[in-house]
């Protein structure tokens, strides 16, 4: 079991003092290599679940257990630490640092868990993503499809265990969609590599065999708990 | 890719704003380098150190005009003493080395001073502790004729001098009109010091006296004898054409050599006898008591030559130096707050850069040092330039402050005090560098990368 989420619960506290549930997960699980999707309403709490899982929001009770760790119970750079080595994130605008190439954007990803980055994974990976002659181009030079795989590059530099996806293909255009959901899959399958994919989309969706739909099992969805997204 | 790269890869990215914050610190650590570069040549050409007598007696009068005068060339001399003073100081037992010094002309190329001496001078230290002895350049004499000259080695760089090349005197000044008929030849040149002899041409006191217009009558030189030994002045008789036939007539030296009535020193740079290493240089008390019974009597002062020079330096340039350091302090203070402001309004645009680097596993205080690592390199880089830029100009100023003030200024010279600006500096950096770097670390990730 690569994932388990037991009795999660996050709330916010609004300006006017009221509490607003976003999270109330019993249980959630995530098997070793398996692909799933996750589906919901805006504001449903998507977001905060993934940055739960990613160890960035911690929540008020509850476990979220990764590779045998329960990662609530860690320091936060000891959480961070496992983030960089465990967790591959892909976001929906990629987030890339315009600042570097893509090959140091890759390299940046691996500088932070504290092992020596390895240049030369690095570039297979980006090769793997058809980007062999883009090593160099920096974010600006490279067309959005392009970004995506660079940053999808970035997300499996360390070969975490889990890779979250939110929206991976939202803001890539339809002709290059296609293409990185299927690098996606591909790679992590390759890499026995857990997914949990965020979409809106239900053709992206209908592609995967696990599809599970947040309402069902958030049950501060039902909380008037919209618009909580973070 | 370590902090520091990561660092540099922000800065370029903000390329204009990084060098134009990077440059105001360079002009600021350029003019404090030029500042401490310049007063440290003067507090050495000043200090007791660059020069090797222990006491100068001169005429009454400024003993900080008679150290400039005499030591450092720079001011017209008081007055003069009577050649006869300077036989009977060198004959006190005290004394163990007395050495006659006349300044008061220049050479009419290139306006250096020229000081009349005897060979005496060249043999003796020119600097103590541990003592410097001149260097003469190969092929060099000492002044054997009156008309023989020995020059500095800033003399013969400037004005192209070498062995035997002749040179004529002005007198009393390279303004003044009157040049002096008398030729001089170059026997001698000194290695370089460091000092003021280096800009200085050396004539044998008997050269210098057989100037025409360095005499003075019969009844002039008297006079002063009279008036500076008191009654103990000879009780020649003035009025006796024999006895004015015998002392050279009214102007001595046009039939032959100048007796020693007519002639006057401008100074005598004196060290008394002291047993060997004793006592430090210039503080025996043998030193002290000649030097105050000295200036109680007669006409005359003695003078510890540091002394002055201590009290302008304190009064005057330590002073000067000190606020001039403060001022470009300051300006590398403002500096450093435009390193602050940079990197802080360059904070709202990077937050979700930030952010990202957090959510890819990059803790608090990575992002803290990556900032303060900016803070840090764009000062140091900046305060390398500076130092760089300082040295240049301080390159290209030493001939300019030589021409004006007599200065000699090594372009190449480097204060130690320069390596305190590096710590300096990144202290400066990491106080600048606290607020953004805070403001990373504080940011709210989950927040930042919904928004």
């Amino acid at each position: 079991m690569t994932l388990l989420l037991e009795n999660v619960r996050k709330s916010y506290r609004e300006p006017n003092g009221d509490v607003l549930p976003v999270l109330d997960v019993e249980r959630f699980a995530l098997a070793d290599g398996e692909q799933a999707v996750l589906v919901g309403e805006s504001g449903g709490g998507k977001t905060t679940l993934l940055n739960v899982i990613a160890g960035i929001t911690v929540p008020d009770s509850g476990s979220v257990t990764i590779d045998g760790v329960n990662i609530v119970r860690l320091s936060e750079p000891a959480r961070d630490r496992f983030r960089a080595l465990r967790i591959g994130f892909v976001f929906q605008t990629f987030n890339l640092l315009p600042a570097f190439t893509a090959l140091e954007n890759v390299l940046l990803g691996m500088s932070f868990s504290g092992r020596r980055a390895n240049r030369g994974r690095a570039i297979s990976l980006l090769e793997r993503m058809g980007l062999a002659r883009r090593l160099d181009h920096r974010p600006g030079q490279l067309s959005v499809g392009e970004q995506q795989r660079v940053s999808v590059a970035r997300a499996l530099a360390n070969e975490p265990s889990l890779l979250l996806a939110d929206e991976p293909t939202a803001s890539v255009d339809l002709g290059h969609q296609e293409m990185v959901l299927n690098l996606i899959r591909e790679v992590s399958g390759e890499q026995n590599v857990s997914l949990l994919l965020v979409t809106h989309s239900p053709e992206v969706a209908g592609r995967f065999d696990r599809v599970e739909d947040l309402a069902r099992f958030n049950r501060a969805a039902g909380d008037d708990g919209a618009g909580a997204t973070a | 890719m370590n902090l520091a790269r990561i660092a540099i890869k922000s800065i370029r990215q903000r390329a204009l704003a990084s060098s134009l914050t990077a440059l105001s610190v360079a002009l600021g650590v350029m003019l404090m380098v030029a500042v401490l570069v310049i007063f440290g040549v003067v507090q050495r050409t000043f200090s007791q150190r660059s020069f090797g007598y222990e006491i100068v007696i001169g005429p009454k009068g400024s003993d900080l005009q008679l150290v400039l005068s005499t030591i450092y060339r720079l001011t017209p001399a008081i007055d003069t003493l009577p050649y006869k003073y300077y036989l009977e100081i060198e004959k006190d037992p005290r004394v163990r080395d007395a050495v006659p010094i006349t300044v008061g002309d220049f050479t009419e190329e290139g306006g250096f001073p020229i000081v009349g001496t005897n060979k005496k001078y060249f043999e003796l230290p020119y600097a103590p502790e541990p003592d410097k002895t001149f260097q003469f350049y190969d092929d060099s004499e000492v002044m054997r004729d009156p008309f023989d000259a020995i020059i500095g080695s800033e003399v013969a760089k400037t004005n192209g001098w070498t062995f035997g090349s002749q040179f004529q005197l002005v007198h009393g000044g390279a303004e003044s009109d009157h040049v002096h008929d008398e030729k001089f030849t170059v026997v001698g040149i000194l290695a370089p010091t460091g000092t003021p002899n280096d800009k200085t041409v050396f004539l044998h006191l008997n050269g210098f006296f057989a100037i025409a217009g360095h005499d003075k009558t019969l009844r002039e030189v008297l006079q002063k004898d009279r008036d500076f030994f008191g009654p103990n002045a000879d009780n020649a008789p003035l009025d006796d054409p024999e006895w004015l036939r015998t002392q050279g007539g009214r102007h001595a030296h046009h039939h032959g050599p100048m007796p020693d009535l007519h002639k006057s020193v401008s100074a005598i740079f004196v060290n008394v006898v002291r047993p060997e290493g004793a006592e430090r240089f210039g503080a025996s008390t043998l030193a002290i008591l000649f030097k105050n019974e000295i200036s109680t009597g007669l006409q005359a002062q003695a003078i510890n030559p540091i002394q002055p020079m201590n009290t302008l330096m304190e009064n005057f340039v330590g002073p000067t130096r000190i606020l001039l350091s403060v001022l470009t302090g300051l300006i590398i203070v403002v500096s450093g707050v435009g390193i602050f402001v940079s990197i802080y309004n360059s904070m709202s645009d990077r937050r979700r850069e930030i952010a990202v680097m957090r959510a890819l596993g990059a803790q608090r205080r990575t992002v803290f040092s990556i900032i303060l690592a900016e803070s840090v390199i764009l000062c140091v880089a900046g305060g390398l330039l500076g130092a760089l830029l300082g040295h240049l100009l301080v390159f290209v100023a030493a001939p300019i402050v030589e021409s004006y003030t007599g200065l000699l200024i090594d372009p190449l010279t480097f204060e130690p005090v320069e390596l305190a600006l590096l710590p300096a500096l990144i202290a400066l950096a990491s106080l600048v560098g606290i607020v953004p770097g805070l403001t990373a670390y504080r940011t709210d990730v989950a927040k930042t990368l919904a928004e």
